[in-house]
């Protein structure tokens, strides 16, 4: 199986292609027809019956033909973590799982607190990336919960959203006051919603596999109290200003879930993502001691993850995003207590989403929904969209072909997922960023 | 009048006429003999138990040129840093019959609770967030002899609204006397909508907005000791969007002045140039008038 990736570096694609044959399908508008698309330079400039005799052809034999994925929870470690992940390979690795566009976490170092950081990364990500780089900075500095970041100057400087990341924001006054301030600027709060007093150095879910192994427990109210207590300061905000948006990162538990439902009947305007991981697998996956399934959120119990699983179905979860987490192996191999939280998980997003469509739980388009439009509406950028004039970042999906996961191949610097030899089906096979042919299998 | 706690105590024509006899103390105070006999025989205290620059040397200048004995008492050397109650200091400070106590204090009401307890008047020169009547007083006419009217005015206050006693005593003052009051300050400093609505105030968070056309821009500083926590990211974030620079006050009429209680932070919410700028800032034309609308407030009591 030959694999071609882009040499690293975002650049516009040149001349015309014609991708033909296609089963061209946009979920934002339900556009679902076999045909042509006609890319000039970055541009999506028609697509339908439609024909280019002074174009390179590109047969999709039929393939589906989907905005470019979207995954707006991912840790790419550049600066500061370069050994686990950096901003070339985490693109090469979006690529190949048919992502476009990544949002990158702040939890670097130095934080990704100051218009600094942000703009170089922003550099980076032009010479290094092959898919685009979205970025989120803290809400606080250095993630120490205590002051605002300059949240009107970093949004400027392209930001896409704040979060305080692993070290959630805990002081409430902070966080009112975050939300409050984020208003003048249309500025995204988001949470990794945890009280980590209550989970007081936990390292999985709590329950009966962390009483068989005998290691502490994460319940699942670590998270639901966070979610409740942050969408009590919601309402207070959007009461007082008329305006606000929270974001929960990667909901895990069936009560956080119904918060959130809740509040979204309410009014409030908040948004959520889940992880596929959370959906797919259990806490039964940390069976005896594997550290690559020890991630945080934890995989939770059975009920959480169906609640999860029907949370993407009727769509009170507004976004599919993978919390790539890489590690290296030293990080992992360790005792379950002291071994790093994450799993990546770029590669795998696709396939083990599919699943919830093959096992005709969803639509095909409310699932993509969730990797395209969805995340980008969330983060505020005009991406995950079929139409003319677009930017043309588009994935190619073999929608039936069942394969086996190999962390093994993974374009990642990292390999830590618990997913090895698992049977999926369905997989990108051509990504464009750009107008740029940036990945092909 | 005994005393003067709040701007809601003053009738427009009560305020019409401090202002009126502000202007003519104002000319007095230009000549070099400054001494008036009104006040002569009475003794004003001034207790300062929060510190002060400006305030307490215009009480004090206002006491000595109206002839009355002044004492000053700040908070350092005071008994209430010994421990001794606001309430027990005014009661002892009212044994030795005194006919005017000037209160400054850092707790919202506390001049109102030591009122209660004396017989002479008291003047709020501050309370807390609450209000600082005669700094309205002193904006009031420093902006009629500026404009030449209150009424009809477009006025904007902008900053750390939530915590300034000076713009809530502005805005009573101000809406009283027909003028049309904004405010303009970041969400996380600003007082609840409802409130500020109901006292026929508009709402700004937008500084750019908040300015247009408008007569006068009042700029206030930031109360960082009244903060707890983190209200606002940094200084020079506060400066880019809620800072007063030429690019937003052009924004404002041709003619439209600046104004600052003090004291004032430079780079922080205004540009200097604006600040010293003779034919747009009137700042130190409020520092005259704070002396001449306090000898106006005490003539007043007296």
């Amino acid at each position: 199986m030959s694999v071609f990736l882009a040499e690293p570096g975002l650049k516009k694609g040149k001349g015309k292609k014609l991708l033909k044959n296609a089963r061209i399908f946009d979920p934002e508008s339900g556009y679902d027809q076999i045909g042509n698309l006609l890319i000039d330079g970055d541009k999506i400039t028609d697509f339908g019956k439609i024909e280019a005799s002074d174009a390179e052809i590109i047969d999709c034999e039929g393939k589906l033909l989907t905005p470019g994925l979207i995954d707006i929870q991912v840790h790419a470690r550049e600066p500061g973590f370069e050994k686990k992940e950096n901003l070339e390979s985490v693109s090469r690795s979006a690529a190949a799982g048919g992502v476009t566009g990544i949002a990158v976490m702040p939890n670097t170092q130095p934080v990704t607190d100051n218009v600094a950081t942000v703009e170089f990364i922003q550099r980076r990500a032009i010479k290094k990336s092959i898919v685009n780089v979205h970025i989120y900075a803290s809400i606080t500095k250095n993630m120490e919960g205590k002051e605002l970041s300059e949240i009107g100057m970093l949004k400027e400087a392209g930001v896409v959203g704040f979060t305080d990341d692993g070290l959630p924001l805990a002081n409430p006054f902070v966080m009112r006051n975050a939300l409050t301030y984020a208003t003048e600027f249309d500025a995204l709060i988001a949470q990794h919603a945890e009280d980590l007093q209550l989970s007081n150095g936990g390292c999985i879910n709590e329950g009966i596999v962390s009483s068989r192994l005998g290691v502490p427990g994460i319940p699942n109210a670590s998270e639901a109290v966070m979610v409740e207590r942050d969408l009590q300061l919601l309402r207070l905000v959007q009461n007082q200003t008329g305006k606000g948006r929270y974001h929960v990162l990667h909901v895990s538990t069936k009560e956080a879930l119904d918060a959130i439902r809740r509040a979204k009947a309410e009014g409030l305007n908040v948004t959520c993502e889940a992880a596929p991981h959370h959906f797919t697998l259990t806490e039964e996956a940390v069976g005896d001691y594997k550290t690559f399934a020890k991630v945080n959120p934890p995989l939770r119990d059975e009920e959480s993850r169906k609640a999860i699983y029907d949370g993407i179905c009727d769509g009170t979860i507004d976004a599919i995003a993978t919390d790539h987490a890489p590690h290296d192996e030293e990080s992992k191999r360790l005792p379950l207590a002291d071994a790093a939280f994450g799993i990546v998980g770029l590669e795998t997003m696709l396939p083990l989403a599919l699943a919830l469509y093959h096992n005709g739980d969803i639509d095909l388009r409310a699932l993509l929904a969730k990797m395209t439009y969805q995340p980008a509406n969330i983060i505020g950028v005009a991406a995950g969209r079929i139409k003319k004039g677009a930017k043309a970042d588009l994935t190619l999906i073999d929608l039936d072909k069942k394969w086996k996961i190999k962390p093994e191949n993974f374009h990642s610097k990292s390999k830590n997922s618990p997913f090895e030899d698992f049977p999926v089906q369905g997989r990108a096979i051509k990504t464009f960023v750009g107008g740029r042919l940036v990945y092909s299998v | 009048m005994k005393h003067l706690l709040s701007i809601a105590d003053l009738s427009p024509k009560e305020i019409e006429e401090i202002l009126d006899r502000a202007n003519h103390h104002r000319d007095v105070n230009r000549h070099s003999n400054k001494k008036q006999a009104v006040l002569a025989g009475r003794t004003l205290i001034n207790l300062f138990v929060e510190n002060s620059t400006r305030t307490i040397t215009s009480f004090e200048l206002a006491g000595k040129r109206l002839g009355a004995d002044v004492i000053t008492m700040q908070a350092d050397s005071s008994s209430l840093r010994k421990g001794e109650t606001l309430i027990d200091t005014a009661m002892t400070l009212n044994a030795m019959h005194p006919d005017f106590i000037v209160v400054r204090h850092q707790a919202s009401g506390a001049v109102k609770l030591l009122a209660d307890k004396v017989n002479c008047s008291v003047i709020n020169a501050g309370d807390g967030c609450h209000e600082h009547p005669t700094q309205a007083l002193l904006d009031a006419v420093t902006i009629r002899n500026a404009k030449g009217k209150l009424k009809g005015l477009e006025i904007a206050i902008c900053g750390d609204i939530l915590h300034s006693r000076v713009a809530r005593s502005n805005i009573i003052l101000l809406t009283k006397m027909g003028a049309k009051v904004r405010v303009i300050a970041p969400p996380t400093l600003m007082p609840n909508k409802e409130f500020l609505t109901s006292q026929g105030v508009k709402v700004f968070t937008d500084m750019e907005a908040g300015v247009k056309n408008v007569d006068i821009i009042m700029m206030l500083r930031l109360q960082k000791e009244r903060m707890r926590g983190s209200y606002l990211p940094s200084p020079r974030e506060y400066y880019k969007y809620y800072g007063l620079n030429a690019e937003k006050l052009a924004l404002a009429k041709d003619d439209a002045k600046v104004m600052h209680p003090g004291p004032i932070n430079r780079g922080v919410e205004i540009a200097s140039d604006i600040a010293d700028d003779i034919h747009r800032s009137i700042i130190l034309e409020q520092v005259e008038m704070g002396v001449a609308v306090r000898q106006a407030i005490l003539e007043n009591l007296g």
